[in-house]
């Protein structure tokens, strides 16, 4: 193993994994962010009392629950690129080639997969708050939105901290996934290193290094959060 | 829709379901014998031990798969004259090798703390009274941590199950042509990814049921003393 392949500059492929590294935490947060957006949307159809509402949302959790991700990105990537063409084609008659936004449809990917896991933690989260609360709330004439935010919001959040966290962590780890499709994260990085330097082992550990350097700091980040978020309220 | 596509692409895709549930049972079925001692490392009380098998865990859980088959796939070939050297170069140049490999070791790390969630569930009260009427320790782990713990631990083995299945994907990176492999073949081929991909979706999905209908099965089988599980409320209501 030569790590002088690991040092700065032209040579080295330090700054490059540094890059990769921004770039996997860049897609990681946006996508962790979209996937509480989707959450939300749908722990609330799966709690209206809606019966189309509640099938909407069982079926947006079952599907990307029993789909491998990877198959959700080959669908986005290739079916999105042919929509996009066909779309550019028919409505501004442009015939040249054009491209997805990797970043936007990477994010877009790993968001709609990890959030069908908020699903579940925010629903769970909203379902353990007492009813007394909302009917207290309901009683001294808080409106539908104050309640929501005053009662609903803050106390859902502390629930969903922990399973949130463990959607982060997944979050993260699917970022390899749209390496893929070639987008220049640490994989790709690690695989571009390896193809052009004959070591592959001393890539893909370095891959391996960071991605677990990543999960520990976050690990540790979330049991902050999880502390201060708890700091109010009274232990048995 | 393209109906003809769909009617041509779906035996082919039918028939990359062997490799998938290959891949998939073949490595939880190793995974979980592997599991075992790692469970049980967990659980001692020697420190060293314990944290060796936490460290193992935590490792295997924090990283991604993909980077995990990589680095056995790809990264072996580094070592090349060393592994032909001990012999198992014939071994690791094997995509199918790798992939039940990395998956395996994957998988034991879930599972083992699987395992040890199931095994601490035991009361410590049964464990004493055990005792107190003389069992050994055999036979207090097959007359009563077993049979408790199995019941415990079910349901996060099919979860567990489920998404090995979705994991199997992943050795479609390193050549092997299981159903999204098979996918992304045909999808190259047509530029048809939304039919493609209902039908391979499709599939993944009746796997994935049949999984959790066979874990019903299982768990009121395993508990009749319970009443069915997902049929019980109905019952309730009819009455």
């Amino acid at each position: 193993m030569n790590f002088s392949l690991l040092g700065w500059g032209n040579a080295g492929w330090g700054d490059e994994f540094l890059r990769g590294t921004a770039m996997t935490l860049a897609v990681a947060t946006c996508a962790f962010l979209l996937s509480i957006v989707f959450g939300t949307i749908f722990a609330g159809a799966k709690l209206s009392r809606f019966r189309a509402l509640q099938i909407v949302g069982d079926i947006y959790t079952t599907v990307l629950r029993g789909i491998p991700e990877l198959l959700v990105i080959y669908l986005v990537f290739f079916g999105g690129g042919t929509l996009l063409r066909t779309i550019a084609r028919s409505l501004f008659g442009f015939e040249g080639y054009v491209d997805l936004p990797v970043f936007a449809t990477g994010v877009l990917c790993i968001g709609v997969s990890a959030g069908a896991y908020s699903t579940e933690v925010i629903r769970g989260a909203v379902l353990t708050i007492q009813k007394g609360e909302i009917e207290a709330a309901r009683a001294v004439g808080m409106s539908t939105m104050l309640r929501f935010r005053r009662i609903l919001v803050p106390q859902a959040a502390r629930f969903a901290l922990p399973g949130l966290g463990n959607v982060w962590q997944f979050a993260l780890k699917d970022t390899a996934l749209i390496s893929i499709v070639s987008l220049v994260e640490i994989m790709r990085t690690a695989a571009i290193g390896a193809a052009s330097t004959k070591e592959p082992f001393t890539f893909f550990i370095t891959a391996f290094c960071i991605f677990l350097f990543l999960a520990s700091i976050s690990n540790r980040g979330f049991r902050m959060a999880e502390t201060w978020a708890e700091r109010g309220v009274r232990r048995e | 829709m393209d109906f003809e596509l769909i009617a041509e692409a779906f035996p082919k895709l039918i028939g990359a379901v062997d490799e998938t549930l290959i891949l998939a049972f073949s490595s939880v079925f190793i995974g979980f014998f592997f599991a075992i001692p790692i469970a049980i490392m967990r659980l001692s009380k020697s420190r060293a031990l314990s944290s060796l098998a936490y460290g193992y865990v935590y490792i295997f859980r924090s990283t991604p798969l993909l980077v995990q088959i990589f680095l056995i796939y790809y990264g072996s070939g580094q070592f090349r004259s060393f592994f032909e050297q001990i012999g198992l170069w014939i071994l690791l140049k094997e995509a199918w090798f790798c992939a039940i490999f990395a998956l395996m070791l994957n998988t034991a790390a879930y599972t083992s703390e699987i395992i040890r969630g199931g095994i601490q569930s035991v009361p410590w009260v049964q464990l004493e009274a055990a005792r107190a009427i003389g069992m050994s320790g055999f036979l207090m782990f097959r007359r009563i941590i077993f049979p408790v713990a199995v019941r415990q631990a079910l349901p996060a083995y099919g979860n567990e199950l489920m998404l090995m299945v979705k994991a199997t994907s992943l050795a479609s990176t390193i050549t092997i042509i299981e159903i999204t492999g098979m996918a992304k073949k045909i999808i190259a081929e047509t530029y048809r990814p939304i039919e493609i991909f209902l039908i391979a979706g499709s599939i993944y999905l009746a796997i994935n049921f049949l999984i959790s209908r066979g874990l019903v099965v299982t768990e009121n089988w395993l508990n009749p003393h319970l009443g069915k599980r997902r049929t019980g409320k109905r019952l309730a209501n009819a009455k």
